[in-house]
Order: structure tokens, then C-alpha cells, then sequence
């Protein structure tokens, strides 16, 4: 017995150390040890960021750098604390804390002391350095914004989050990525790609060399440069010209669908958002819940659109043949509806209206009339429904509309379903909803769909998705989603009329543009009233309508077509339409001539009608001074 | 004595294994100790480069040792326990301090260290009064005579301090086991140890109901006639009791705090799983890394020289006591696995080979020798792997150490020799 116990001892012992081993290095083993392994540091070269110009090639966003004050608190020696905190503005406590953070972490690797000093500051520090042992100078890159405009458009970037780094492994602790706007959207192509070196360390921490010979490296791929659609001049005169307003203004090239201007009011300098105040300024703009100015009013905001959306309702008509543009309607200073024969307004002063007038006057008792004979060309009020959403929805109205930008709003093109749901499975009929003939009601579109929708009228039933991305390294892009038309269900030859009826805004007496006219261009146009409500200590209160406009021109080829949506603006013609006349002439024609009208818009300010509803006391809307 | 017959019967399969246990360790040495700026294989002043020399001393005194009568070895073996005696005891007034342990003489080119000379003197030691006609185990005079040979060298080497090796001269109890010291004792050390290993895991009570069950068992599963006085099995139980409370007073009053670190990490003692991890990065730092290093091999293994724990010196005394994890990482499962049935397949061929000897002296020294590899290298890889807490012990042929190497090939040359030995008439 006594002879096999060893034996036996021997053999379960070994048994036990396989065992072991095999726990240890078979299934505890994760392959994915280069990055796990503590011996082995990546360190990352990165590739600046590709620089963003203008349609025209200006430039609009390049690098700057900046300079981070970083300490090995190992190797730091004694040093004139106040001397140095004066020159890098920073105080005691800050740079006791950060000293204490830092070793903390590793008295052997390196923490920034204080981010992102100012040229000035650095070129103060620099001579001095040598004095400061343990600490030195990183280099960083940063945005440098060669504009104060189109912020919201441009986006910025900013450190990578947790959930980021969870999303995307490509990242890592620390490093920048696009947040919004531009930034974010073509992120892959301006960031480029990173190079890696990977560093053998010892137990340390301290370097010894190349792992494996470098054989594992990568070099660094240079962001790319790209070209946006955006022309940088209109965007900031647009800018300029919202100074004191809220709302939006999107310009589109129509023969391309490319974005000339993305205007958000109120916007904020881009600059803000990068160096050392950025997270301050950040707070400030983000928590601003009065003007909202991180908020893309172009892309986001859902409004009804007002009267621009009757021209919708006069192509539906004449599309399904319910009535030519001769017909006439009598409006006696409004219209008359439902059982009780509801009298609805209308402020074109009465008469007979054809289509002509109907638009240049914008009379609602006309469109409410189109709409009616609309729904009696059906059987059921559920088939012309249809019908109706069907045409409507094909000018890109109540979807996404799919541009390249990373935000958007759906608005709402209500249908059969919406109603139903409201007044019950047919219990409504035209009368209830007539609203919608004049963009009123539970209609709701962003400024850019509105745009869009004016570019696909100017060009007579089709349009390019918008979008804000012109070329990369000089190669215009080629994305079918961007370059292929989309057409509108209504034929070309329904536009004629219509677009004759958006001129005479603009040529006739009487219409609503009348004293907007552009020298020299011709332009089509529609002005848009919106009323708009908003709960007041949960009573439900009107506030001045908003101001609508939209426009296209030249009448013929059309290269530009531009919706202004001004918040509490009160009547189309007065801020959106002066801003679009202004806009326009600045595109067209390169300057302004009408020296007076640009002096009134860039001064007069709506502030004191948006600080109505804060107020606390009553107040008056739709004044008629302005 | 004609060196064609004796060639013939040294046991070629043990030279081998020891030769390629020893080949593998340099080659480890060499891996964690090369650096790119001394890349010259045989630089004296590098550890591959002393341990090269180290080799060639120990294939020289292979050869010194096969050229010996075998006889000499038992007739001088009082005198060799002697001088190793003398050495040990020479280290207080002249042995030289590295790392707070006195336990080497400074050669000029090289430092002795007499504890591994100590454990080939010892056993031989051991071999010859075990194997003396006059030597009884059953009496309490030659057991306490026979463990005086082996306390006093451990008690000599304890006191260095180095309780690492001391601890080692205990396994030459084994071979005291199998020359006729009763069993019991042995279960009595190990019922001890595991009443201290179950009070600490489970606590007292849980103890207590253990060994009630057990005996309770005990009294179910024997037959009838069988007739057992009740005391021993009272004492047992009143013992198992006593032993279990004093566990918990040694440990909460006597250890020192690292002791008691030792045992939570070993056992697991701590419950929650982030201090766990906390010791473990602190206290069990070198057991965490070589865990860590071993396991980041995976099944191949990175590469000789591709280690980059090993070239990031991760691991501590990597070149010595740590020298597996060296093989862990850069042969991977692969290499360790053949190191462990190396191992194995040498220690059973020790077994093999004690077990045919005719002669006493030698089949004792035998045991001498399997006990104390086998010591080593379960203490050596079960530490270095997390199973053993940590006691810092060699692995026989492969750490790096002149004394080490010489010791171990000394200890299992001379049994090879005696074995070669074995078919002559002793005179």
C-alpha cells in the first residue's frame, strides 16, 4: 500500500496541476489579449481633422491649436506654486486638487494640469517652463470656426461619452467626436483614421520599446476635406438679418436640392463651444429654455404652414379636375360652413375670386371652396381623404424627409386615420377639417419641408432631396438619394397657373408681397399667417401668428427657393416676407438695394413679443404697429 | 569497473528528462532576463550567462559522481552531514545577507548557498541511519533520532531567515513513512490540517457537525461483534473540538495580519468579491501577475522571447522562483503541460527505480530524493499557479541558481549512480 500512495500521490497532484493550467490557459484565455494586456500600450497618432468650406470654397472650419499643461507628479520638484498658477490662471486649490487627482491616478504618468491654454498664455508659459520640473506642454488640436454662423448646421464636437465608446469601438477614453450637425454626420470622413503605435511597457509602466517591431502598427489616414452646399455669405447675412427673431430660414438650390442656407434664430458663435469655456458656454446655450438657440428651428421646428400650403390645395384641384383656374368663388369677407352655416373669416375684403386672385390675396373663403369641391368629386369622404394625403405627402410633407443632416422633424399630414380616431369612423366630413385648405389645423411641417416644397412648385413637380454635403476632396458626391429627382404627383402643366398666381403676389396691386418686389427679378412667392396658441398657467392663449414665407426665383429656372418661418412675426409680408425678399436679392444679385429695407430688418427686433408670454400680464397680440 | 556495462545501466530515461528540464529552464532564464541591448548568449554577467556556467559545473560533477565508488556515498555520508552542518552553522558569523536572508557564502565569482548543499548531505544522512540493522522506527528513541537529522539542518535554515527551505526538509518524513513510522501519524497531521482549513472556511460549528456525522458513520457502518472502547472516539471528538477553537484564536490572536492575508486570499476567506480582487492586486501581487502572465499564453503560448509580461518584468523573481510562468506565457498550455508530465513521468520513474533497490541504503536515499523534488515541485508550480500559498522554493533544474542546480543534480546523480550500482555485491 505504502509503495502506490506515492505513486498515486504523484500522478493526482499532476492531474491537479493540468487541471489548473488548463482553467487558467484554455478558459480563462481571452483571445482578444492586444488591447486587454497590461504590457502593452497603444499609443494613438491622430490625423487632423478635415477642414469644411463653403459651396464657393471659403472656409468656414479649420484647426487651431491649443495647449495642455500636463504633470508626471513623480518628477515634480519643488516650484513657486503661486507664480506658476498665476501664469497659467489657474488658483491654489485647483492646482493643489489636480496635483492630488493626478497622483492619485499615477505618480508615474502623465495628467493634464490645465487644458487648452490660450496662445497668449502659452507663449508666456513657454520661456518659463524649464523652471517647472515634472510638468510640460501637450499640443492639441481644436476647431477653429472661420465664421460666426451656422453653428447648429455645423455641429461641434466634443470627448467621447461612455455610451459612445460602448456604441463604437473604434474610440477611446478622451478622444473628440462629432456631436451634431456636420460634425457628426460626416464624422468618419472629416475625423480620417487614427494611426496606432503599441508599446511594450514593463510593470512600471515605463517604456521599452517597439512591440513586436512595429509589425502591428498602423499609420495615421488624414482626415478628409469637404465642401458643403452652404453658401457662407447668404448664411451669415441670413443670420444677420435674424438678429433678435426666432425661427428659420432654409434656402435651396432647386436644380440640385442643395442647402444654400441653414438658419436657426437665435444661433450662437460656433467658437463657443471649443476651448476651455466650452462646457460653460455649453450649459449656458443648452439651459437657455426661452430661445432654445441648440435647438435647429430649420430642421425641427413643426408649425402649421399657413397659406403657403393653399397652393398645395389649388394643384390637388386642378390635378383631379374639380375645377380650372377660371372658376370663381364669391368670398363675402369669408365663407360659411357646417350645419349651422358657421361664418369663418377671411381678409382679402370680398368679391369673386378665381385662382389668380384666390392666391395673390390669399382669400380663404376661395380654398375653403377648392377644398369643398375637392371632397364632392368623391363618392366618400375617406376616398378624396386619401386622395388628398396622397398628393400632399408627395412634395416630401409629413415624413422625414431624408437629408443628410442627423436631425429632423416628420410635421404631420394628417389622414382618414388621424380623424377618425378624433370624431369616430365617419363622423366627420370636409367641413370639420376645413382648415386644412389654408395650412391651418393639424397640419404641421418644418421649415426645410416647406423649402422643399416651394423648390418642387418652382420646379414644376419634382425636387432633389436636400442635403448640405457638396463634395469631399473635390469629388462631388455621388449618393442616388441625393442626386436623382423625386417627382410630386401632379402633372407639369398644373404648375403654370399656380405659379402665375405666386408671381402676381409679388406684381399685382392688392397682393400680399406687393411692396417686397426685387428690382430686376421675378419672383414667385406666397405669404403664410399662422395662428398659434400656447398654455399660459394652463389657459389655453392665443399669441401672435407667426410669419410665414415662402418663395422662388427666378420664375423661370429657378435658383433659389427659400421658406422663412418667424415666430410670432404676425403677417407673412411683414418679417418673413422682408427677410425673403432681402435673401434673395442677396443671393441673385450679390448685394442689396433697397438700402432701407435692409436697415429696418436688421434693426427691428421681435423680443419684446416673445417676452409677452412671460410677462405675467395681459398683453395684446397681432398689433398693428411695427 | 568496466564503463561499458555501467553506461548501460544508468537509467537513460532519467539523464534525459533531467537534461531537458534543465535545457527548458535556461532557455526561460534566458527569455526573462535577455534584454535587446545583450543579446550575447554566454555574457558572464548575465543571469542565462551564469546559469550556462552553472550547468557546465553541474555536468561536470555528473561526471565526478559516476566516477565514484558507490560505496563511498553511504561510508561518508555521516561526514558529508557534518561539513553541511558546519556550513550552515559558518553563516551566522560569515554568511553573506541578500534580501534579509543570510544564507549564502560569498565565493568571489559566485555565492554558495549551503542549504541546497545541506538537503543532498541530509538525505544521505537519513538513507544511512534508516538503513542501519540496528535502527528500529518502532522505538521512540530512533524516531526522535531519526527526526533530529532532519530538524536540525530545517531549524539552522529557518532561523537564516529562509522558511521556504526549511519547510522542505519536512518531506524526508515521507520516507520515514514508508521505512515503518505508523500511518496514523500521518493521518493525524492530516485530519489537524484539515480541521484547520475547514474552521477557517466554514467555522466552528460546521466543524463540529463534520466530525459528529463522521462519527456517528462510523459507529453505523461497523459490524456488530466489533467491540471499540468508547474513549478514543471521545477523545477524538473532545480533541477535533479543541483544535477547531484554537484555530480561531491562533488566527485572530497570534497571525499577524499578512499571515491572515495569506490564508483569505488562499481560501478565499473574504466574501466580497472587490476587496478579494484588492488583495489579490496587493498582497497576492506576484501570485496575480504569474496567474495573469500563465494565462494570458493561452493554449500555444506568445512565442519564445515574444512574452510581453515577461519582457515588461510583470512578474517578480521571474528568472528564479517564477520561472514557470515564463514557460506559461511564451509556450503556453503546451509548455506547461510538458513540464508538469516531465515531472510526473520522472518522479514515477524515481518510484521505479527505489522500488528495485536491493539494497536499503539505497531505495531509502531514494525516497530521499523523490520527496524532496516532489516537495519542490508541488510547492514550487502550486504556488506559482494559486493553488499553494506563496512560499518561495525553487523548481528543481530549472530556476535560476548555481547552488539550486548543483544541489539537485548532486541529489539525483548520486541515486542514479547507486542504481547503476545496484547488481554489485557491496563490499
Amino acid at each position: 500500500m505504502k509503495k502506490v500512495l506515492l505513486s498515486s500521490i504523484i500522478i493526482l497532484i499532476g492531474l491537479t496541476f493540468l487541471g489548473r493550467l488548463s482553467y487558467l490557459q484554455i478558459f480563462s484565455f481571452s483571445p482578444n489579449q492586444i488591447l486587454e494586456d497590461a504590457a502593452i500600450k497603444a499609443i494613438y497618432d491622430y490625423p487632423e481633422r478635415g477642414y469644411i468650406y463653403d459651396r464657393n470654397g471659403k472656409l468656414l472650419v479649420a484647426n487651431q491649436a491649443a495647449y495642455d499643461v500636463m504633470v508626471i507628479p513623480r518628477d515634480v520638484k519643488s516650484l513657486d506654486t503661486l507664480e506658476f498658477c498665476n501664469l497659467v490662471g489657474i488658483d491654489k486649490s485647483t492646482f493643489i486638487k489636480n496635483i492630488k487627482t493626478a497622483r492619485i491616478r499615477s505618480p508615474r504618468l502623465p495628467y493634464v494640469m490645465v487644458s487648452q491654454l490660450s496662445k497668449e498664455d502659452y507663449a508666456r508659459l513657454q520661456e518659463k517652463m524649464r523652471k517647472y520640473e515634472g510638468f510640460y506642454i501637450q499640443k492639441r488640436s481644436l476647431r477653429y470656426y472661420d465664421t460666426k454662423s451656422a453653428a447648429n448646421a455645423l455641429g461641434y464636437i466634443s470627448q467621447v461619452t461612455p455610451a459612445d465608446l460602448k456604441a463604437h469601438p473604434y474610440y477611446t477614453q478622451g478622444e473628440l467626436r462629432g456631436k451634431t450637425g456636420i460634425e457628426k454626420q460626416y464624422e468618419d470622413v472629416l475625423r480620417g483614421r487614427k494611426g496606432v503605435k503599441y508599446i511594450q511597457k514593463d510593470r512600471f509602466n515605463r517604456d521599452i520599446g517597439p512591440y513586436k517591431n512595429g509589425t502591428l502598427d498602423t499609420l495615421p489616414e488624414p482626415g478628409k476635406e469637404i465642401q458643403l452646399t452652404i453658401d457662407k455669405d447668404l448664411q451669415e447675412y441670413g443670420e444677420r438679418l435674424m438678429v433678435g427673431k426666432h425661427g428659420g430660414i432654409v434656402a435651396l438650390d432647386p436644380s440640385s436640392g442643395e442647402i444654400l442656407s441653414l438658419i436657426s434664430g437665435p444661433t450662437y458663435d460656433p467658437s463657443l463651444l471649443v476651448g476651455r469655456k466650452r462646457s460653460a458656454n455649453y450649459s449656458k446655450l443648452y439651459y437657455d429654455s426661452i430661445s432654445k438657440p441648440t435647438w435647429d428651428r430649420s430642421l425641427l421646428a413643426q408649425e402649421s404652414p399657413g397659406s403657403p400650403f393653399k397652393v398645395i390645395n389649388a394643384l390637388i384641384a386642378l390635378q383631379e379636375n374639380v375645377l380650372t383656374p377660371e372658376d370663381q368663388i364669391r368670398c363675402y369677407n369669408g365663407f360659411y360652413v357646417g350645419k349651422n352655416r358657421t361664418k369663418r373669416g377671411c381678409h382679402c375684403g370680398g368679391g369673386l375670386r378665381d385662382m389668380n386672385s384666390g392666391i395673390y390675396k390669399s382669400c380663404n373663403a376661395y380654398f375653403a371652396g377648392t377644398f369643398k369641391q375637392i371632397f364632392d368629386h368623391f363618392d366618400t369622404t375617406d376616398e378624396a381623404m386619401d386622395v388628398w394625403q396622397k398628393h400632399v405627402k408627395s412634395f416630401g410633407l409629413g415624413e422625414y424627409l431624408g437629408t443628410d443632416l442627423p436631425t429632423g422633424s416628420r410635421g404631420r399630414i394628417p389622414g382618414k386615420e388621424y380623424y377618425d380616431k378624433i370624431y369616430g369612423d365617419n363622423r366627420w366630413s370636409w367641413s370639420y377639417i376645413v382648415s386644412l385648405s389654408f395650412g391651418q389645423g393639424e397640419v404641421a411641417v418644418t421649415p426645410i419641408q416647406l423649402a422643399n416644397m416651394t423648390a418642387a412648385i418652382g420646379n414644376k413637380g419634382y425636387y432633389y432631396t436636400p442635403h448640405i454635403l457638396k463634395k469631399i476632396e473635390g469629388k462631388p458626391i455621388t449618393n442616388p438619394m441625393y442626386t436623382q429627382r423625386k417627382y410630386t404627383t401632379i402633372d407639369k402643366e398644373n404648375f403654370d397657373p399656380i405659379i402665375k398666381g405666386m408671381e402676381a403676389v409679388y406684381k399685382t396691386p392688392g397682393g400680399t408681397a406687393h411692396w417686397l418686389q426685387v428690382p430686376g427679378i421675378d419672383i414667385a412667392g406666397k405669404t403664410g399667417t399662422v395662428e398659434n396658441y400656447t398654455r399660459i398657467n394652463g389657459v389655453r392663449t392665443q399669441l401672435t401668428d407667426h410669419s410665414i414665407f415662402v418663395a422662388f426665383a427666378p420664375v423661370e429656372n429657378p435658383k433659389i427657393a427659400i421658406a422663412i418661418f418667424i415666430e410670432h412675426g404676425y403677417f407673412g409680408g411683414r418679417y418673413a416676407g422682408h427677410i425673403a425678399s432681402l435673401m434673395i436679392e442677396k443671393y441673385l444679385k450679390g448685394e442689396i438695394t433697397r438700402k432701407d429695407l435692409e436697415k429696418k430688418m436688421l434693426e427691428k427686433t421681435l423680443e419684446k413679443e416673445y417676452a409677452k408670454p412671460f410677462s405675467g400680464e395681459p398683453f395684446k397680440i397681432n398689433e398693428r404697429s411695427w | 569497473m568496466a564503463g561499458k556495462t555501467f553506461l548501460k545501466r544508468i537509467d537513460w530515461l532519467s539523464v534525459f528528462i533531467y537534461f531537458a528540464l534543465t535545457a527548458i529552464g535556461w532557455l526561460s532564464i534566458y527569455s526573462s532576463t535577455f534584454t535587446e541591448s545583450n543579446p550575447s548568449l554566454f555574457d558572464f554577467s548575465t543571469f542565462y550567462g551564469k546559469q550556462f556556467f552553472f550547468i557546465c559545473v553541474s555536468v561536470i560533477a555528473i561526471v565526478f559522481v559516476f566516477a565514484t565508488e558507490a560505496n563511498l556515498f553511504e561510508r561518508f555520508s555521516g561526514i558529508i552531514y557534518t561539513i553541511g552542518i558546519v556550513l550552515l552553522v559558518g553563516l551566522f558569523p560569515f554568511g553573506k545577507t541578500i534580501a534579509g536572508a543570510t544564507s549564502w557564502y560569498n565565493l568571489g565569482f559566485f555565492n554558495l548557498q549551503p542549504s541546497e548543499i545541506a538537503k543532498v548531505a541530509t538525505t544521505l544522512a537519513m538513507a544511512k541511519y534508516l538503513s542501519d540493522i540496528q535502527t528500529d522506527l518502532r522505538r521512540q528513541k530512533d524516531k526522535l533520532y531519526a527526526f533530529g537529522i532532519l530538524i536540525i539542518p530545517a531549524i539552522l535554515i529557518v532561523l537564516q531567515p529562509d522558511p521556504g527551505s526549511g519547510v522542505v526538509f519536512f518531506a524526508l518524513t515521507f520516507v520515514l513513512f514508508r521505512e515503518g513510522l505508523p500511518l496514523y501519524y500521518m493521518a493525524i497531521g492530516l485530519v489537524v490540517l484539515l480541521i484547520f482549513v475547514a474552521t477557517l472556511k466554514f467555522g466552528t460549528i460546521w466543524v463540529i457537525i463534520g466530525v459528529s456525522i463522521l462519527i456517528a458513520l462510523f459507529y453505523l457502518t461497523k459490524r456488530e461483534r466489533v467491540k471499540i472502547s468508547p474513549l478514543p472516539v471521545v477523545l477524538f471528538f473532545a480533541v477535533s473540538v479543541l483544535i477547531s477553537f484554537s484555530v480561531r484564536f491562533v488566527f485572530d490572536s497570534v497571525f499577524e495580519q499578512h499571515h491572515r492575508d495569506r490564508f483569505n486570499l488562499w481560501l478565499r476567506l473574504e466574501k466580497d468579491p472587490k476587496k478579494l480582487e484588492q488583495i489579490r492586486k496587493t498582497i497576492g501581487y506576484n501570485t496575480y501577475q504569474s496567474e495573469k502572465a500563465i494565462e494570458s499564453g493561452g493554449f500555444t503560448g506568445k512565442g519564445f522571447l515574444q512574452g510581453t509580461r515577461t519582457k515588461g518584468d510583470f512578474v517578480p523573481e521571474q528568472h528564479s522562483d517564477y520561472i514557470f510562468t515564463t514557460i506559461g506565457e511564451e509556450w503556453g498550455f503546451v509548455g506547461t503541460g510538458t513540464v508538469v508530465l516531465l515531472f510526473s513521468i520522472l518522479l514515477l520513474r524515481l518510484v521505479y527505480i527505489a522500488e528495485r533497490q536491493k539494497n536499503a541504503f539505497s531505495r531509502i536515499y531514494g525516497y530521499g530524493v523523490i520527496s524532496i523534488l516532489f516537495v519542490h515541485y508541488l510547492i514550487n508550480i502550486g504556488m506559482v499557479i494559486g493553488l499553494v500559498p506563496t512560499i518561495g522554493i525553487p523548481l528543481p533544474f530549472m530556476s535560476y541558481g548555481g547552488s539550486g542546480l548543483l544541489g539537485f543534480t548532486l541529489l539525483l546523480f548520486i541515486f542514479l549512480k547507486l542504481d547503476a550500482n545496484r547488481l554489485k555485491e557491496w563490499d
